[in-house]
């Protein structure tokens, strides 16, 4: 990319014509990798329906772990061979986006349920007693 | 500051182009849409992540009423799955298509991908009128009322979806694969590809944990 933009000037704007291939980050995109991709999220897809649909492990705790554990993959995987997710595309930023974004997303979600369960563990005896108060 | 000036005298008439103050060809994005729809869907993607923390939070919480393991119908959730899955290979074909400046096979492949995301709505669709028949609408419960914002909000997404896919395949059918079209269904693709991502979580997190005892 670097060494075409300096044999370009940039003014070549005028023709648009000359642009097709640089305005597009999925023109990496190939039929190998579409193909990696899809055989790939069909296998990490099918691992954990059939583990729950056939029972599930010795513990539900296990299988959650292991259910979760196979849906990060796959998002990594669709990640990288359908939305084409590296360190170069558009000068990196993008995957500094995503990167911020998944703090934010891992603060709130693990946030938000630790801290809703500690008030559920704290609140839960008091309202039932109340509520043993109010009934008769 | 003094080195900068110094250089001018010692070098700059040996090799005048050599010195530059400031970037003769930084690196710009050409066009910069793409990098802005990125970050719509991550902002969209934080919209999901609330939703997520929502259920997460309420997801136990029946008020008496019918479990996750009592009405979902993991068949169902597969197929829908697959339908999805199979969209986003489609929709990767028409845009390997697209590549190759193929109109009317990238309307193909468009097309196909519409059809898999509207068979995917009709599913779920059903599925929503079948809770709600049974009395497991979004009122019945702090679990079914966060279930239905969350897939409801993905389904709506899909919606918006086919319709934007739609408008395109008018457009390109017109148009044709212009630079502008062509532009349009990449942002297009990372939506629609997107979408599949939150599916991931879910049926991860809602249906196949929902059953989970």
């Amino acid at each position: 990319m670097t060494a075409h933009t300096d044999l370009i000037p940039q003014d070549g704007h005028a023709d648009d014509h000359g642009h097709h291939g640089h305005d597009t980050s999925g023109s990496h995109s190939t039929l190998k990798g579409y193909m990696t991709g899809f055989i790939l999220s069909v296998i990490l897809t099918a691992i954990p329906f059939w583990i729950v649909m056939s029972g599930g492990l010795h513990s539900s705790n296990t299988t959650a772990l292991v259910v979760l554990g196979l849906a990060a993959v796959q998002i990594v995987v669709h990640m990288i061979y359908f939305l084409h997710m590296n360190s170069k595309s558009e000068g990196g930023w993008t995957l500094l986006a995503l990167i911020f974004t998944i703090v934010l997303v891992v603060i709130a979600l693990s946030g938000s349920i630790w801290v809703m369960f500690h008030l559920d563990h704290n609140m839960m005896p008091s309202m039932m007693q109340q509520q043993i108060q109010n009934t008769p | 500051m003094s080195d900068t000036h110094a250089l001018p005298l010692t070098n700059g008439a040996d090799s005048p182009g050599k010195l530059n103050f400031y970037l003769m060809h930084e690196h710009h994005p050409e066009n910069g849409t793409l990098l802005g729809f990125w970050l719509y869907l991550m902002s969209d993607c934080l919209i999901f992540a609330c939703l997520f923390a929502v259920y997460g939070v309420l997801g136990r919480n029946y008020a008496g009423g019918p479990t996750g393991a009592q009405i979902f119908e993991l068949p169902t959730v597969a197929i829908n799955t697959s339908l999805l899955l199979l969209s986003s290979i489609t929709y990767g074909f028409s845009m390997l298509e697209m590549q190759r400046n193929r109109k009317s096979a990238t309307l193909i492949w468009l097309g196909i991908t519409g059809l898999l995301g509207a068979g995917f709505i009709f599913l779920e669709l059903r599925e929503f009128l079948h809770l709600i028949s049974i009395g497991a609408g979004p009122q019945r419960s702090a679990f079914l009322s966060s279930f239905f914002t969350l897939v409801a909000t993905h389904g709506l997404h899909v919606t918006f979806g086919i319709i934007w896919l739609i408008t395109l395949m008018v457009q390109t059918g017109k148009l044709g694969l212009t630079p502008e079209n062509k532009r349009r269904l990449m942002c297009l693709s990372m939506f629609w590809h997107f979408l599949d991502v939150v599916w991931v979580g879910v049926f991860t997190f809602v249906y196949l944990m929902g059953v989970l005892p």
